[in-house]
């Protein structure tokens, strides 16, 4: 693969990494806003499972996507253990419920893997590959993981 | 202020915000003029109006402003001395050249190039106007700079003979601070006649009390011109109140009568005169007088106000709104800590509820403006549309004093423009037909405002054919849009025309039925928490009633528990609350219920279930219901498990964060910090009635 070679167009970026149903995933620092503890979310009436509800952000309404819901993955009891990382999505703040934060990361963008093909929608949250300390970190797709505004629920 | 802008953009920003001022009097003082209760004063003020929008744009070169409205003024001015009496034709023609006056205005200040076209016309009416009664103003051509042209008030001799005009001139700090330079004022001055300006240095302090800020030379001018006093005060009608102006009384007039020409040796030393002497000087002119001292009525008492930027209102806004959401929290963690026994607390806390919300009230009442701008825009609909479809149509407003929040006024322009227009194309009849029925020619378009029971209603309305049901529902058929046979009532058939893709016009006229339908306007009304309802007459007329909310921002609810969550109920919406019986539930069918409230039944809806919180309960024995209608009157009793609280919340939209939930108009904050939904009646009751069986009569 001509892509694991380094080049010069690498830069240095960092991630957060944290852990979601014992995955580790990571998102680029510059999207988050903020980490905050856990507090009982206001569920929305007739949203998606993955939806938690909104919680109030100092005075704004803040909705939280409970990620391992999104992906998927098996369906836990919300603990008060859990962090809601607020990340910015063009112009949504969000909140994502995950399990803990790990760390923080500083990588060359040249030591991100594509995700490999598997032609299915596996991959659909996944950026990217990264091999950490033996670790594989998935860089989360935040596009994907959350979901466009929902202007027109019937 | 704070920001170093380009003075001269400063004053110019200024400038057209008086322009808007002054077109509103300008339309006042046009209806006034068109009504039984003008009066020899009405007219000065339109006069007033035109002049000094004329006046602000020639300082700013604004060539084509200016020389419309030059124009303008003189008609106006041929009013006001009596050589042109306005008959109907003419007015029309008034309305036409105020709402093209509007159009420069706002095409000067977003610097959009000015077509020739549009003023063309009505130019060409006025200047009819012009030399039909007066000669000598028939030269003016329509690309002559106003300044060269006579514009005396008619007070004056018709032919002001050449004079020398001497005062003195102290700029005060403010002049500075607000942008202003004298220099450009005495450049204007050139413009007039030759100007000779001399500052007074005898007035200058020692240099230990010198003030940086202060003016301390007022200057000596003399401006030899044909013009009137009048006309030179002119020039400083922009520092009108940051300068003081004293006259020094010409020659002619005074001492030496004989003397025709201007005193040499005045010329040669303008500085002459000792301070003492200037006191004296004998008629002392502030240049306002010019502009505003025949007053009217209208103008007589206007009330102090301050201009203020909308932004730091509305972060005004926000903050009170944190403040009441702090309020209620700080009162629930003292009633939890059981410090409420204490009266000292209660009273304080009373207190403080009390001062919160009058705060909040004062803070909504500086958004809130009156509607009359929004009406005024609205006569110009109804001239223009009137026009298009060739119909005479009378405008008449009520209640424009009512104050509306003013997103509120913006946001209701284009459903108001439609409606009128729809009115005036659809609803009055042509003259003919309206006059084989015994009407009056004249069409009427009312439009009216009021307050009502903490929100704001206001009616369009017409006196034409009323809504042709059978047509609408044929139509309605037709489309598609309901099924044929069934039966409605006649609001259900007006309701009808709200309905997406319908359009009643039978041919799309270029007027309305540009695809906007009132299925539009109704999402906008909506959008701002209100309502729209039709009443419709045959022969007689449509009403259409707007209801909205007074703020967007707050809004009394009672607070229910659903499943073990708050939610908010807005308390408009709620017109009894009662507890369920054995005797008033009736059983319809599989799964509806009814509830029996006095004379009607009503349709039972499970909110937890609506909602989607729980799964729907089996017995409603001894649960709480709250009885809520929607626009429609569609009424429904909606099952909740607990009534908690009637408060004020503050609204936080729910769009931005996440988007449309049906059945919940939006969230907020309550005391505990938790975010409460804020439910939509209207909502829950169609989709609560929609969910049962469409078969089941409704009790509505």
């Amino acid at each position: 693969m001509d892509q694991k070679t380094p080049s010069q167009t690498g830069r240095e970026i960092e991630l957060l990494s944290f852990k979601v149903n014992d995955q580790e995933y990571s998102l680029n620092i510059m999207s988050v806003r903020e980490i905050r503890g856990w507090s009982k979310a206001t569920p929305l009436p007739h949203s998606p499972p993955y939806m938690q509800g909104v919680i109030n952000l100092r005075g704004s309404v803040l909705p939280i996507v409970d990620l391992s819901i999104r992906f998927g993955l098996a369906e836990r009891e919300v603990s008060p253990r859990d962090v809601i990382i607020v990340v910015n999505v063009d112009e949504q703040t969000v909140g994502l419920l995950v399990d803990a934060v790990v760390d923080i990361l500083s990588i060359n963008t040249d030591a991100i893997d594509p995700p490999p093909e598997m032609g299915d929608n596996t991959t659909r949250f996944v950026d990217g590959l990264i091999i950490q300390n033996d670790r594989m970190i998935r860089l989360l797709s935040l596009k994907a993981a959350v979901p466009a505004k929902e202007t027109n629920v019937a | 202020m704070t920001d170093q802008l380009d003075p001269l953009a400063e004053i110019k920003a200024s400038f057209f915000i008086e322009c808007d001022e002054l077109l509103e009097a300008l339309q006042d003082g046009l209806e006034t003029m068109d009504s039984p209760e003008r009066s020899a004063e009405t007219i000065n003020v339109v006069f007033r109006a035109v002049h000094s929008i004329k006046g602000g744009a020639g300082a700013f070169g604004l060539n084509d402003l200016v020389n419309f409205a030059h124009c303008y003024e003189s008609v106006l001015d041929n009013v006001r001395s009596g050589l042109l009496e306005p008959n109907t034709e003419i007015m029309r023609t008034f309305f036409q050249a105020g709402d093209i006056l509007q159009d420069l205005v706002r095409l000067s200040r977003d610097e959009l190039p000015i077509e020739p076209s549009l003023t063309a016309a009505t130019l060409t009416d006025l200047e009819a106007l012009l030399s039909d009664e007066v000669e000598e103003t028939v030269e003016f051509a329509p690309l002559v700079l106003s300044f060269d042209l006579d514009e005396d008030f008619g007070l004056d001799d018709a032919a002001p003979k050449p004079a020398q005009h001497s005062f003195t001139f102290q700029a005060s700090a403010e002049l500075y601070a607000s942008g202003n330079e004298p220099a450009k004022l005495f450049r204007a001055l050139t413009e007039l006649g030759t100007v000779t300006c001399t500052p007074d240095l005898t007035k200058l302090p020692n240099l230990s009390e010198l003030a940086n800020a202060e003016c301390f030379i007022p200057w000596h001018i003399s401006v030899d011109t044909d013009r009137t006093f009048e006309d030179v005060l002119e020039v400083f009608d922009f520092v009108d109140g940051l300068c003081t102006i004293e006259q020094i009384a010409p020659q002619t007039d005074a001492l030496l009568p004989p003397i025709d020409l201007p005193d040499v040796a005045n010329i040669a030393e303008p500085i002459a005169p000792a301070p003492g002497h200037i006191e004296e000087a004998t008629d002392v002119k502030p240049a306002e007088q010019l502009s505003t001292e025949p007053d009217s009525k209208k103008v007589a008492a206007p009330k102090a106000t301050v201009r203020v930027d909308v932004d730091r209102i509305d972060r005004l806004v926000n903050l009170v709104g944190e403040l009441v959401i702090n309020q209620s929290m700080l009162s629930q963690s003292i009633v939890s800590a059981q410090a409420a026994n204490s009266t000292e607390v209660e009273t304080g806390l009373e207190e403080f509820m009390r001062l919160t919300r009058d705060i909040q009230d004062s803070v909504m009442m500086i958004r809130a403006q009156p509607v009359k701008s929004l009406f005024q825009r609205m006569s110009r609909i109804v001239r223009e549309s009137s026009a298009a479809v060739k119909k005479s149509v009378k405008l008449i407003t009520e209640g424009d004093d009512t104050e509306v929040d003013k997103t509120v006024i913006e946001r209701l322009a284009d459903p108001l423009t439609h409606m009128i227009r729809n009115a005036v194309d659809h609803g009055l009849e042509a003259a003919e037909t309206r006059v084989a029925n015994g009407k009056a020619e004249q069409g009427v378009v009312r439009l009216r405002a009021a307050h009502r029971s903490g929100r704001v209603v206001i009616e369009v309305s017409d006196d034409g054919r009323g809504i042709n049901r059978d047509r609408v529902k044929q139509i309605a058929i037709d489309k598609g849009l309901i099924p044929e046979n069934v039966l409605l009532s006649d609001t259900e058939i007006d309701n009808l025309l709200f309905m997406p893709g319908f359009s009643t016009a039978a041919e799309v006229s270029n007027l309305s039925g540009r695809g906007v339908g009132m299925d539009v306007v109704r999402s906008a009304i909506q959008s701002l928490g209100g309502r729209i309802t039709i009443t419709s007459v045959p022969g007689q007329g449509t009403t259409f009633s707007i209801s909205l909310p007074l703020t967007l921002a707050v809004l009394d609810g009672m607070v229910i528990d659903v499943a073990g969550q708050s939610v908010v109920m807005p308390l408009a919406a709620i017109s009894e609350t009662m507890m369920l019986g054995p005797d008033e539930l009736k059983p319809l069918g599989a799964n509806s219920m009814l509830v029996q409230v006095r004379e009607r039944f009503l349709p039972l809806i499970d909110l937890a279930e609506k909602l989607g919180f729980s799964p729907k309960r089996t017995d409603f024995k001894n649960c709480i219901a709250l009885l809520i209608a929607n626009d429609d009157g569609q009424e429904a009793a909606i099952v909740i498990d607990a009534i908690q609280d009637q408060r004020q919340v503050v609204i936080k939209g729910l769009q931005d964060a996440y988007g449309n939930i049906p059945g919940v108009a939006a969230a907020t904050i309550l005391g505990d910090g938790k975010i409460a939904l804020i439910l939509d009646p209207g909502d829950i009751v169609v989709r609560g009635i929609d969910h049962t069986d469409t078969a089941q009569p409704q009790s509505a």
